[in-house]
């Protein structure tokens, strides 16, 4: 294992403590947990989470600052939610000194351009307290789940329960029960073209980042990746939030994240490539410099 | 005092806003003073007249070409600085300026007000309207870094203001557009929200995952491209981020 899985200083399978949080989370319940342990304890003064919208599963960024509003967020919605674009206005009209932010690998990278070039973001940097990073291969836009769900999987938005990739395919669970899978081969071309030059699967400049790959059914992989990370993280084990199993000891573990990591950076590496010859004798723009 | 650098203000036609920012740097800005750089040149700053050789020039405002005065401190300070910093939106891309019609012009045939870079070569871009004072701050503790510091920190401050000096050497116009034209069309745009966070006349909403922009009230300062990180994205800076943070943070106890 290489720089796939990003600098962290530690690693393990957790889920939460709480009943009530993993009664609706996507898997170990990571996210809701910490985030509602830092409200707590003061940590943060709120996360900028990705909140219900104006169609059902279409996320938009929302600022909880109680926990009934986090758990209100809980879940994977598997589409775009700017979630950046609330970071300036939660220290703003929200007025809050410490923000949680949650989300993926590409999101993780905004906030730390934004800290160490905060060309927009004034007085901004030192007030991100906690920025939890999930595990993400691609993401899509709205009218793609749309499409995958009602199409595909033949099933109403708002008859969904939850939504799922996992074991190589993408699940969609009805609230009556029924359960439709669609093979991934299915969803690739509804992925967001810009996932395709991505080189981080799992939120390598996130405090803390979680994702269910590595861990059994209904636990999380944990990566603890900074001070700050460090920190909030180890006060919540002190407090009793998380179950926790060392990562060694689970199957399958982390050689499959390595492998996920791998897929994914090769994959787009070979993108970013072609980009470069895509025309004939032009380029496509490449962002990394 | 031997080892700091110089440092001037020079103000073209701007608000005074970007001098703000940089005030509003408070206490980190009278560190910079103390340790780091001298203030050899400033409007009401400095009791210096002409303008002097000096290490860095932050330039703010654009520049009005039917005022001869502006002209020529331009001309000069290109000849007396080694590092040309255009610092805020008017300076590297015209910003509001170019929209500027009547109102507030000294004279009224002072019409043409043109991004420094046009009329001389810029090393190192700040953008925003304003910009931040955390980024003016960055900028100084590199420079002081990249003209004092050891073989390291002149390393570490190269690698950080390469993007500063690559956004120099883009061009001298910014727009909303931008983002349609360098990030969306060329595939590379995956919603984060950056662009509308760092708007400062919030022009930009997110539709169906992606900027939208009210171009009419894009006032042409740079910061939402600047700040995307499909725009540019350094892996040996911002990876280091905890690291980096803490150098700042170090220099300005």
């Amino acid at each position: 294992m290489g720089t796939e899985l990003g600098k962290y200083k530690s690693c393990v399978s957790a889920r939460s403590t709480d009943k009530e949080i993993l009664k609706g989370a996507q898997d170990g319940g990571i996210v809701t947990q910490l985030f509602a342990f830092a409200l707590d304890e003061g940590i943060i003064d709120g996360a900028i989470v990705a909140g219900a919208g104006d169609e059902p599963w279409r996320p938009r960024p929302f600022i909880a600052t109680t926990k009934a509003e986090l758990f209100a967020a809980r879940g994977t919605k598997y589409n775009i939610c700017p979630n950046v674009s609330f970071i300036k206005e939660a220290t703003r009209s929200y007025g809050l000194d410490k923000v949680g932010i949650v989300g993926t690998p590409c999101q993780m990278q905004a906030v730390r351009k934004g800290q160490l070039y905060p060309i927009g973001l004034r007085d901004v940097g030192d007030k991100i307290a906690l920025a939890i990073g999930i595990f993400c291969m691609e993401n899509f836009p709205y009218q793609s789940i749309v499409q995958l769900v009602e199409d595909h999987a033949a099933m109403k938005m708002e008859a969904v329960k939850k939504m799922e990739i996992g074991k190589g395919k993408f699940w969609v669970y009805g609230q009556r029960g029924q359960v439709v899978q669609l093979p991934l081969k299915v969803t690739h071309k509804y992925e967001q073209p810009g996932c395709h030059v991505c080189l981080d699967y799992v939120a390598n400049l996130a405090d803390v980042s979680t994702g269910s790959v590595g861990s059994a059914d209904g636990w999380s992989t944990v990566f603890v990746r900074t001070r700050a990370g460090d920190s909030v993280w180890a006060k919540a084990i002190a407090a009793g939030c998380f179950e926790t199993q060392p990562i060694e000891k689970v199957k399958p573990g982390l050689e499959l994240v390595s492998k996920l990591a791998n897929e994914k950076i090769t994959k787009n590496k070979t993108t970013l490539e072609e980009r470069a010859t895509f025309g004939v004798g032009k380029a496509l723009r490449n962002p990394y410099i | 005092m031997a080892d700091k650098i110089t440092v001037g203000h020079v103000h073209m036609s701007g608000c005074t806003g970007c001098l703000v920012s940089l005030a509003d740097n408070y206490g980190g800005l009278l560190t910079i003073l103390d340790k780091y750089a001298d203030l050899v040149y400033g409007l009401t700053l400095a009791d210096v007249r002409h303008i002097p050789k000096m290490d860095v020039a932050l330039v703010e405002g654009s520049v009005c070409i039917q005022d001869k005065l502006s002209v020529e401190e331009i001309k000069q300070t290109r000849e007396k600085a080694a590092v040309v910093v255009a610092v805020g939106g008017c300076a590297c891309y015209g910003n509001i300026t170019r929209f500027g019609r009547g109102g507030q012009q000294n004279q009224p045939q002072h019409e043409s007000f043109l991004p420094v870079g046009d009329l001389i070569k810029v090393d190192v871009y700040i953008p925003g309207c304003a910009p931040t004072p955390q980024m003016i701050r960055n900028v100084c503790v590199m420079a002081y870094l990249l003209l004092k510091g050891t073989k390291e920190q002149k390393d570490l401050a190269t690698k950080y203001l390469t993007p500063l000096m690559k956004a120099a050497q883009r061009g001298t116009t910014a727009c909303f557009c931008d983002l349609m034209t360098e990030v969306i069309n060329q595939g590379l745009c995956m919603g984060c929200g950056s662009c509308a966070a760092a708007c400062p006349v919030r022009a930009i909403t997110h539709e169906y995952g992606k900027p939208q922009g009210q171009r009419d009230l894009c006032i042409k300062c740079g910061a939402c491209y600047n700040q995307c990180p499909r725009s540019w994205f350094s892996f040996d800076v911002i990876p280091e981020f905890e690291g980096i943070t803490d150098i700042i943070n170090g220099a300005l106890q």
